[in-house]
């Protein structure tokens, strides 16, 4: 090896404590890039695929009823290549041993086998046999929540008259990737599953023979969706179609966008950080290393070493320290990109995940890391190639200072003379100082993002369950049924209170934008369900006009005051105009409110109801459900409990596992700025220690300068990382909205304490072992040297 | 110039010794080796005396002016201040020691750059028992004019001057100066000196001057000579010269 590639090494070792700290802020960067960018590839190559194979529709679309021979009309539209026509009913389940509400979805599959789109995958057992009308394949995840096994039998209530049913098999379909009850804020794998069932037996039960209410397409590639579903729409109009819509508005489709989206920029935003910081912390140290060596680079010029060859012997030393954390990046990001990946496939159900580790994408990433990192330390090499031999012998010259500006508008004559020494230190370097800062600060803003999910969950649990609903349970009718069902149900045993309500599937339009939603109709003088305001409060149910949310609202660009046309999507299908009178906060969902009676008036339906809200005495519950589940009018029941129990604890492992991943990243780059900005501090000022401690300073008034400058930094840069944090909360919760759910603004003084905790213990951890150097500092040899 | 082998100077009793070194050794170990510094040393120090270590590099004299100062440790021997065991005290006794009762001058001045000349002397005075003003140590010194200077403002003499001054600020017993000179030109290094002997003889602080420059010497009251780590030769000066009057 060349003396100067040796020197390479030797140098990496006697800097090893800091360049650990820096490699270790670049493996937490490659880490998180190779872990989201993995887990996003690695998903959509399982996704791309299950589709491609399993032949996932493009269009979907459901209404009331229409006859087999109108296929041919809707497969006749151009562009279709596939249209395949299906029964889907909504089912109560009873299982032996749960006796809690399950409601399932049923699908119909053909006599003749698979289904030509939305196939089937078949973990386990068979599809059921075309001559019996008593087989059924259940959904995977339905299946695990409650132990079925092939053969074991369950009980469906269709359409009111109970069936028994044998599980042939246990199955998966990209049509239902991640499989969640319309409305449902989460999965909720034990009260809610899919069934597929023969066509003709399914036909029958829920009186569909030779009919059906439901279409899914499949269209050339490049075709027109937009107009196959205006067609579409056209042709079902009379059958009561509730609008086509294409694979991108598809439910479980949408949610594993979302979750896409969310990994891309999660790529995008911590590997950056990351890098930034990394390649600050190798211009510092770098730096101070190259002004340290001085003399032995205007030793080796004098022996004839080109500028280049200085130069490339720094780089290399950056180069190694890089290497170094990706290498260690890459290997900690390839395992939680599993841990990640089987993460989400306890909630998104695919045959298999396709673990993709994409090693251009790797080799980009270094890439990147290893010139910002270079770009980051040109200044420092570039100083140090270039001074002439002679000029880099001589000493430095002594550093200027000045009185600082906190002293000249007078807290001068407060301070003991160590303080000021922090203070010009401070602002005698400011971009330093403001880097070192804005350093510690994102450590502290990263922990507060990863707390911000968790608060955010709260909260809206909070007000979702809490304030908004209520209710204990809402029971679904099939069909919009008269008023007075409220008082029946209110008759039962341990009922305390039963508010009906009525949801029409809708239409709004205003100017050119259109979104397609429900309209809730409540009593007005309800107490169970309510909407709210931005500050929490129920706002009052107009008596007439409609109550919009906020989003909806933004989507449409509609404020109070306007108009709306509002298509109804079934019975008779009238357009209103109705009046926008305010405005409500939603969290979760997009609709609009509106009062019962007015909304009855408007559809001229008379007095009905198409569900109720209620509650009871908690020990009747299980009574009570097992009454609603007898009833055929009856299609569903939810319980509030059961709602926020899911919520959670889907939630919970995602969150446990993004706060630890963000923990780790936080207290990287916590320790590596604070750790690497002590030892360079130590470094440049031990001489000036050494001075103070031979003048009769002690350890700890010494230390005191050292590390109370450090404090400065540490304590300056929590608040800002409080506002960075809060910011880049508000960025997510902006980025990440959509029609299903907005992620409020909520951050808990908890949530504070700890990112600000997290920084400080790794600012005095780092600070110990600083402090140790410091104990340990030769007082003699540095009055022997000049600096 | 009068030479003589004696230890203890005119006028000098034991009620008056500052330091008294007995049998002092120090053996540095690099390494392999075995470096033997002090070879055994005897000498006393007294109060109002100054005092010039002569010697070539490596004759032991920056090892037993660190002693005295209390930031070396000896390997055997004995050294006490106004009676008091030095070799025996630890890190935080010799810490007070340093704080309350000794002086240094260093070659390279070891200021503080981020702090002004006042500041630099209050760095001591704020931690020192009984230290005079900041201003007045200044005055001492002649660098009245520069109080609000900061390091980089000042000429190397007159950053030796501001050491000097933070050095006496605290009214030590003793002031101990390791190659105060040595990074100065001869006419700088005069004034500095000026400084030293003025101290010396207005606050009447004991001062121990390191230098390998002969004529120095000229300007003690008692010349000791180190070489190979003992005391070779010991010279009484029967008639000091003034600073000014030295040149080389």
């Amino acid at each position: 090896m060349k003396a100067l590639n040796r020197k390479v090494f030797r140098d990496l070792r006697i800097m090893r404590g800091q360049a650990l700290a820096i490699a270790i802020v670049i493996t937490s960067g490659m880490a998180a890039f190779v872990m989201f960018i993995g887990a996003m590839e690695s998903l959509t190559a399982t996704r791309d695929r299950f589709y491609r194979d399993y032949a996932f529709a493009d269009v979907f679309v459901s209404l009331k009823r229409a006859p087999e021979s109108l296929r041919s009309r809707i497969a006749a539209i151009p562009g279709v290549t596939v249209a395949e026509t299906r029964v889907v009913a909504p089912v109560k389940l009873d299982i032996e041993g749960f006796p809690e509400p399950v409601t399932a979805q049923m699908i119909s599959v053909p006599e003749h086998g698979s289904p030509l789109l939305n196939r089937l995958y078949i973990r386990s057992g068979r599809m059921p046999d075309p001559a019996r009308d008593d087989e059924t394949v259940v959904s995977e995840t339905f299946a695990q929540a409650h132990g079925f096994k092939p053969g074991d039998r369950i009980g469906a209530i269709i359409n009111g008259r109970k069936k028994n049913l044998v599980i042939t098999g246990v199955g998966l379909s990209p049509e239902f990737v991640l499989i969640m009850r319309p409305e449902a804020l989460s999965p909720d794998f034990k009260r809610f599953g899919i069934l597929w069932m023969g066509r003709k037996a399914l036909g029958k039960s829920y009186n569909m023979d030779g009919a059906f209410n439901d279409v899914v397409l499949a269209v050339q590639p490049g075709a027109d969706t937009g107009r196959i579903l205006t067609e579409l729409d056209m042709i079902l109009e009379k059958y009561g179609g509730l609008g086509a819509y294409a694979r991108k508005d598809q439910m479980s489709n949408r949610m594993l966008s979302e979750e896409f989206r969310m990994l891309r920029r999660s790529a995008e935003i911590y590997p950056t950080i990351f890098i930034l910081v990394a390649a600050f912390l190798l211009n510092v140290v770098i730096s101070r290393t190259v002004s340290i060596q001085r003399e032995q680079i205007a030793a080796l010029k004098a022996f004839g070493y080109e500028n280049a060859d200085i130069a490339i012997h720094y780089a290399k030393l950056v180069i190694l320290i890089v290497l170094l954390g990706l290498a260690g990046g890459s290997v900690l990001g390839i395992w939680l990109e599993q841990r990640m990946g089987q993460l989400y496939m306890d909630v998104y159900r695919f045959p298999s995940l396709v673990l993709r580790i994409n090693l251009l994408t790797m080799l980009a990433a270094t890439g990147i890391s290893v010139l910002s990192a270079l770009a980051g330390t040109l200044h420092a090499v570039w100083r140090a190639a270039r001074e002439t031999p002679a000029e880099a012998m001589r000493p430095e010259p002594p550093a200027k200072y000045r009185v600082s500006y906190l002293e000249q508008i007078g807290i001068g004559r407060w301070l003991s003379q160590p303080s000021r020494i922090i203070l010009r230190n401070v602002e005698r370097k400011p971009v330093r100082t403001f880097l070192s800062i804005l350093g510690i600060a994102v450590a502290c803003a990263t922990m507060l993002t990863s707390g911000f999910f968790s608060d955010a969950v709260n909260y809206l649990v909070q007000v979702q369950f809490r304030v908004s609903q209520k209710e204990d349970m809402t029971v679904a009718f099939v069909e919009p049924t008269s008023r007075r069902v409220v008082y029946d149900l209110a008759g039962l045993e341990g009922v305390h209170r039963v508010e009906g309500f009525r949801q029409v599937p809708v239409r709004f339009r205003f100017g050119h934008r259109s979104y397609k939603t429900v309209i809730d109709g409540v009593e007005p003088d309800g107490r169970l369900h309510s909407q709210l305001n931005d500050k929490g409060k129920p706002v009052p149910i107009p008596s007439s006009g409609l109550l919009l949310g906020d989003y909806l609202g933004e989507l449409l660009g509609v404020k109070p005051g306007d108009t709306v046309t509002v298509e109804v999507l079934e019975g008779n299908r009238e357009v209103l105009q109705i009046p926008v009178t305010a405005m409500s906060k939603q969290f979760i969902g997009t609709t609009g409110t509106m009062d019962l009676s007015a909304l009855n008036r408007l559809l001229k339906q008379g007095d009905a109801v198409s569900g109720a809200y209620l509650t009871a005495d908690t020990n009747k519950w299980e009574e009570l459900y097992r009454q609603f589940i007898r009833m055929p009018r009856v299609s569903g029941i939810t319980l509030r409990t059961n709602e926020i129990r899911n919520f959670y604890d889907v939630q919970a492992k995602g969150m446990l596992f993004f706060t630890f991943v963000a923990t780790l990243m936080a207290c990287s780059i916590a320790v590596g700025v604070v750790y690497n900005s002590a030892r360079i501090a130590l470094s440049e000022r031990s001489r000036e220690l050494s001075s103070l401690r031979v003048l009769g300073y002690t350890r700890g008034e010494v230390s005191y300068i050292l590390l109370g400058e450090l404090g400065l930094l540490v304590l300056t840069a929590i608040p800002l990382g409080f506002l960075i944090g809060y910011s880049l909360c508000l960025l997510i919760a902006w980025a990440l909205a959509n029609d299903l759910f907005r992620i409020p603004m909520v951050l808990d003084p908890p949530t504070y304490s700890m990112a600000a905790a997290v920084v400080l213990i790794s600012a005095v951890v780092s600070a110990l072992i600083v402090r140790r150097k410091l104990d340990r500092l030769d007082l003699v040899e540095v009055l022997k040297t000049r600096e | 110039m009068a030479k003589g082998n004696a230890a203890s100077p005119r006028n000098q009793t034991d009620n008056n010794v500052v330091f008294q070194v007995r049998g002092l050794t120090k053996v540095y170990r690099m390494g392999e080796l075995e470096v033997h510094a002090l070879r055994g040393v005897d000498m006393e120090l007294y109060s109002g005396e100054l005092v010039v270590l002569l010697g070539p590099s490596g004759s032991g004299k920056s090892t037993l002016l660190n002693i005295l100062g209390g930031l070396d440790t000896a390997s055997g021997g004995e050294v006490s201040y106004l009676g008091i065991s030095l070799t025996k005290a630890g890190d935080k006794e010799l810490t007070e020691y340093r704080r309350v009762h000794v002086g240094f001058v260093f070659q390279f001045y070891n200021l503080i750059p981020s702090l002004t000349a006042r500041e630099n002397v209050e760095v001591v005075t704020e931690i020192a028992s009984e230290p005079m003003r900041a201003e007045e140590a200044l005055r001492l010194v002649g660098l009245a004019e520069r109080l609000d200077h900061f390091p980089a403002q000042l000429s190397g003499g007159e950053q030796q001057r501001v050491a000097i001054a933070r050095a006496i600020s605290k009214n030590p017993k003793v002031l101990l100066c390791d190659e105060p000179t040595g990074a100065l030109d001869s006419g700088t290094g005069i004034v500095v000196l000026e400084a030293l002997d003025r101290v010396n003889r207005e606050l009447g602080t004991a001062t121990v001057i390191i230098t390998h420059n002969v004529d120095i010497a000229a300007m003690a009251d008692r010349v000791i000579n180190l070489s190979d780590g003992r005391i070779s030769q010991v010279t009484v000066n029967t008639e000091k010269k003034a600073p000014q009057d030295l040149h080389w």
